[in-house]
């Protein structure tokens, strides 16, 4: 434990005029679930865009595994072990549920056009690989009997299971989720508890979890973050994080009552 | 999967077999007279600028309006090297469809960086750009048009042509390659998040479909043996886009048979001479309302010889 996974330090970005993140300091340990909550507009989606390139920080900087991210790019984000999904689901929807997660599987099973053009051995071993490596991840998650329908013919709960396949396809140390229990009934936010634990374990990544389900966060994270304008108002244990007055003021106590 | 990929291709592979066996014996017992020869061949051609156009819009899904322009790249080049040069007509064909890919590469990298209406703008505009260097050019001839160009083109090699595009661009799509390609079209961002490199995908999917747009244009200068720029307008290249909307974007097996369609109806209609194109134009649009229903797939299904498989539909 002595580097952790991910490290942001004075973490930033403006918008114009507008600070949407500022001086955002935390760390993830390795096979750490992380949560990160905060009112709607705090921030934390930018947060995981900064953490994956799609937005340059216009201050700070991004560790990760002890090595700074200079110039932000997001493939070579994607194969430093960084994955993410997205608060809208954002499915390859025409396509197959198994092909989905084969375009995870992209560069792990390299191989040249003029491979697939001659259907070499290379070729035909690398699709096998894959075609195995993406059921057994369908399987994880109870998919493999929709592999063959297209990705958006999948009721809502299990597009947000094949785009956590999707993403563990890349094979990342780190793993974002951006609001997985959104538009999710109790049950089916029961049952992705259960899976966010699995694919912890099985796959020993570390979650960063973005999530306005209070149950979901404090059930599972062990360490929670909370955002409010921007920059981190509090960082503990659940525990913690429900008795500390700023958060109830700010955030929790809002909540109660509904 | 694997043993359906195989299975596939090998239908595939008898199918053509058999399709080039009736062609051949239909030209020598000239059941099939050499007017119907010429329609073959250019439904040859405009299947092999179908199915390379769909690489590009469909499957990459960024629509371009220039095919014909690489097309014409391929038809002059080819050309020149077969007039001046003497080259054999196969080197002369590659020839052609290397310079139209390279055009294809020049283009595509600062182009590709635009979308939607404003790739169609551009792509446009370097369509009217070949047409006008071609009009204007010495060697080209200008709008007279080049003339002598070897008759070299014939029901073999551009069926060969045929089933090589038709081979290469299915067997890219069917790939990590295609699989790439695709998930630029429905969504760049996550694409780009699984490790996909975008640029990299569209210049390439851009490119091949050049090369081939070049070799089309190549047999099609070899066997009219006189181009001419305005042959490869604007509105060739609605021609082409045409018949890869009406048999659908990103499907192999409906550009293949509107590219056959779209080809033969103004050939049966030309009976009706001067009303020829206005019920071309009706043919069409009836198609596209047809195609909106379902009805025009149900019947492009039965049509087509591979069954698509059932799919596994959750409730």
């Amino acid at each position: 434990m002595s580097t952790p996974l991910l490290k942001t330090e004075g973490l930033g970005i403006q918008f114009g005029g507008l600070k949407a993140v500022d001086e955002f300091n935390f760390e993830i340990n390795k096979n750490q679930l992380f949560g990160l909550i905060g009112p709607n507009g705090a921030g934390k989606t930018t947060v995981f865009n900064l953490l994956t390139g799609v937005y340059q920080p216009t201050s700070g900087r991004i560790l990760f595994e002890g090595q700074p991210i200079k110039k932000a790019n997001t493939i070579k984000i994607t194969k430093a072990g960084i994955a993410r999904t997205f608060q809208n689901i954002r499915l390859f929807k025409e396509m197959s549920v198994i092909d989905n997660v084969k375009v995870g599987l992209h560069y792990s099973h390299p191989y040249t056009v003029f491979d697939a053009l001659f259907h070499t051995p290379k070729y035909k071993k690398a699709e096998a690989a894959m075609q195995e490596e993406a059921l057994s991840l369908l399987r994880v998650f109870h998919l493999e009997e929709f592999a063959e329908s297209k990705a958006k013919n999948l009721p809502y709960g299990k597009q947000r299971k094949l785009e956590i396949a999707r993403a563990l396809a890349t094979a990342p140390k780190l793993l974002l989720l951006d609001e997985p229990a959104a538009g999710m009934n109790p049950a089916e936010t029961a049952e992705l508890m259960e899976t966010i634990k699995i694919v912890r374990e099985k796959f020993s990544v570390a979650i960063l979890l973005i999530e306005h389900d209070m149950k979901l966060v404090m059930g599972i994270c062990e360490k929670i973050a909370v955002l409010n304008f921007g920059t981190v108002l509090a960082f503990g244990t659940p525990e913690e994080i429900r008795n500390n007055p700023d958060v109830v003021a700010a955030y929790l106590g809002n909540e109660e009552e509904g | 999967m694997k043993k359906l990929l195989k299975s596939e291709l090998f239908k595939a592979f008898i199918l053509s077999i058999v399709i080039f066996a009736v062609l051949m014996i239909g030209t020598a017992t000239s059941f099939i007279n050499s007017y119907w020869q010429g329609v073959l061949i250019l439904c040859g051609i405009n299947i092999i600028l179908a199915v390379s156009l769909n690489l590009a819009a469909g499957y990459l899904g960024q629509l371009t309006l220039g095919h014909a322009g690489f097309m014409s790249v391929g038809a002059y080049t080819s050309a020149l090297i077969s007039i001046y040069l003497n080259l054999p007509f196969i080197v002369s064909l590659l020839i052609g469809a290397v310079a139209a890919g390279i055009i294809g590469l020049v283009i595509g990298i600062p182009v590709l960086r635009l979308k939607g209406d404003y790739l169609c703008i551009i792509t446009l505009a370097f369509n009217e750009i070949i047409r006008v260097i071609m009009n204007n050019l010495e060697i080209t001839n200008g709008a007279k048009g080049l003339i002598g160009i070897p008759m070299n083109t014939n029901l073999v090699y551009v069926f060969i042509a045929m089933i090589i595009t038709i081979f290469v661009v299915y067997s890219i799509v069917k790939s990590r390659h295609g699989r790439a390609i695709i998930s630029i079209r429905e969504d760049e961002t996550a694409s780009e998040l699984s490790g996909i490199d975008v640029g990299y995908y569209k210049v390439f999917a851009f490119a091949v479909s050049a090369i081939f747009a070049g070799l089309a244009g190549g047999l099609y200068a070899h066997y009219y043996t006189v181009i001419l720029p305005k042959g490869f307008d604007f509105n060739k290249s609605v021609e082409i886009l045409v018949m890869v909307v009406l048999g659908g974007m990103g499907n192999l097996k409906g550009s293949i048979i509107a590219a056959i369609v779209l080809t033969v109806i103004p050939e049966l209609l030309i009976s009706f001479s001067q009303y020829r194109m206005l019920l071309y134009a009706i043919v069409l649009i009836a198609a596209m309302i047809l195609k909106g229903t379902g009805k025009g797939e149900q019947i492009m299904e039965r049509l087509s010889f591979f069954k698509k498989k059932d799919e596994v539909k959750p409730e």
